[in-house]
């Protein structure tokens, strides 16, 4: 967890300290399916092996996890987030 | 607030409230000349020249939402825009991937200079110096259109800074989502990308990238000419203004016709010259739309508050009367595999969901008795939110509306082997020239 920076999505609550939620760039993604193994708290797969990702926050206890799956994706495809929409404008 | 504040304006008084707005005093045959249009609404570069950046505020006090399909506050985008730090560009989106809608193409082919005027004035009001004008490879007559207008244009000075360049996307149903658009605009595939960056922050050559419908646009040309007030005299103080819908299907002159918002849908279908015959549904918002059997859709409005209390939203403006005699289960199973053929291929949930989606539609309209809704159900719940783009979360909004409206034929579809409907042709499929 960490402050809110400049860099943040218009979206993103400002507040002092900000859940991170995990994302996957579909595009990127493959579908080796190293994320389930790896961070099964948060991911699933689907029938073909692309993965479903939980929209709940990561917690501080998961965020270990999270890191572990990110670094581990062959395609690079996984991300954390500081907010769980994707970067929409904020209305 | 109104045309009259300044001397040189005076002359072309607000019209009146009443409709058509956009498409008033066009020909049937060709586009109004820039001359012609310039008569009628006057100069945009007086205009541009009076409003300055207030036109952002006035765009604002209008109340005006994309007429693209997302129903988006025009205002918000355009501010996103002004507040970064680059010079941004314009893009203004007539791509109109979606089959069942012809509105942008008319505004381009009889009043192009109504979209040109608005992308001129946007771009003016924040400082963008060039405005591209994006269509389909395919829609032979709006380019010519285009290419005969900005050249009219180039030989007058009344753009002022603003240069307007034309460009072409390759056809497809997705080629228009904003993030697919400008990768082709920048030379790469018409394909979405993934987010962020939104094209807002990072778009054609890097640059904040405001992407508005040509619609939209127009709209902002009679904004900037005759003020918010005016806007906001036609339609709900919700929802202001007109709006361009499409109207094919069962009914009598189906065309391009220019409605108030609220206008009720059974008023809609009058001036489209009625039902040439019993109608079962409703398509509301095109292929990534909702179906509505017809009983609820007589009692709706064209306005967001009535459409959502359906499960509907007006989209890009799209409605396609299905007549009772054709085959809802077949119909949707068409359009279900168009959409998945239409899928950029990038995203896995998307591939495999909208074909597996598509093969159990088809599987009910061809009377196999195979009993898949579950599945069904599973697939669609699981491809949204999932993709690079909305195109899944689309594809399953029609289908599932599909499965709710035409439950009673897919019923007999699996108990009796048919519905003694004939399975027809009347939501149009294109012929698949993806490169």
């Amino acid at each position: 967890m960490r402050q809110a920076g400049r860099n943040d999505p218009p979206g993103a609550r400002t507040e002092a300290v900000i859940a991170r939620f995990l994302a996957v760039n579909p595009i990127a993604c493959a579908g080796h399916g190293l994320c389930a193994e790896l961070f099964p708290e948060r991911v699933t797969l689907d029938e073909w092996g692309f993965p479903i990702v939980d929209p709940e926050p990561v917690t501080v206890e998961l965020e270990q996890h999270a890191r572990r799956a990110i670094a581990a994706c062959p395609a690079m495809a996984l991300l954390l987030r500081r907010g769980p929409d994707r970067g929409r404008i904020a209305r | 607030m109104s045309a009259t504040a300044s001397a040189p304006a005076a002359r072309h008084r607000a019209p009146a409230a009443a409709l058509p707005r956009l498409l008033g005093g066009i020909h049937s045959d060709r586009a109004l000349t820039l001359e012609e249009h310039v008569a009628r609404y006057g100069p945009i570069g007086a205009v541009v020249a009076r409003r300055g950046k207030g036109l952002v505020g006035l765009i604002e006090e209008s109340g005006l939402r994309g007429r693209g399909g997302s129903n988006f506050p025009t205002v918000t985008k355009l501010r996103a825009v002004a507040g970064q730090r680059r010079r941004p560009v314009v893009v203004v989106n007539a791509t109109e991937g979606e089959p069942v809608s012809g509105k942008d193409r008319v505004l381009l082919r009889h009043a192009p200079h109504l979209v040109l005027d608005g992308a001129v004035a946007v771009a003016a009001a924040l400082g963008a110096r060039e405005a591209i004008v994006a269509v389909s490879s395919d829609a032979a007559v709006e380019r010519a259109a285009l290419v005969h207008a900005i050249a009219a244009r180039g030989r007058s000075t009344g753009d002022g800074r603003v240069s307007l360049r034309l460009a072409t996307v390759p056809p497809g149903f997705v080629s228009g989502e904003e993030s697919a658009l400008v990768q082709s605009l920048n030379g790469g595939p018409a394909r979405p990308t993934f987010k962020p960056p939104l094209p807002y922050e990072r778009g054609v050559g890097g640059a904040p990238t405001l992407v508005q419908n040509a619609e939209t646009l127009a709209h902002v040309a009679l904004i900037a000419r005759f003020g918010a007030q005016w806007f906001r005299e036609a339609g709900t103080p919700a929802e202001p203004g007109s709006t361009l819908v499409t109207i094919s299907g069962a009914v009598r002159r189906p065309g391009v016709l220019e409605v108030a918002f609220g206008t009720p849908l059974a008023a809609l279908v009058e001036r489209a010259g009625g039902y040439t015959e019993p109608v079962q549904a409703i398509l509301i918002g095109g292929y990534f739309g909702t179906w509505v059997g017809a009983d609820r859709a007589r009692t709706l409005a064209l306005a967001d508050a009535d459409l959502r209390r359906a499960g509907a939203a007006l989209g890009a403006g799209s409605i396609v009367a299905l007549p009772a005699s054709a085959c809802g289960v077949a119909e949707t199973a068409r359009i279900a595999r168009y959409l998945a053929d239409e899928s950029a291929g990038q995203c896995g949930s998307c591939v495999h969901g909208l074909a597996a989606v598509a093969g159990a539609v088809e599987r009910l309209a061809r009377l196999e008795r195979a009993d898949e809704r579950r599945r069904l159900a599973g697939w669609l719940g699981q491809v949204k939110g999932r993709g690079a783009c909305r195109h899944p979360d689309g594809a399953a909004r029609f289908v599932e509306s599909a499965l709710v409206v035409f439950a009673d034929e897919v019923e007999r579809h699996l108990r009796h082997g048919t519905c003694g409907k004939r399975a027809g042709t009347i939501l149009p499929v294109p012929e698949r020239r993806r490169s």
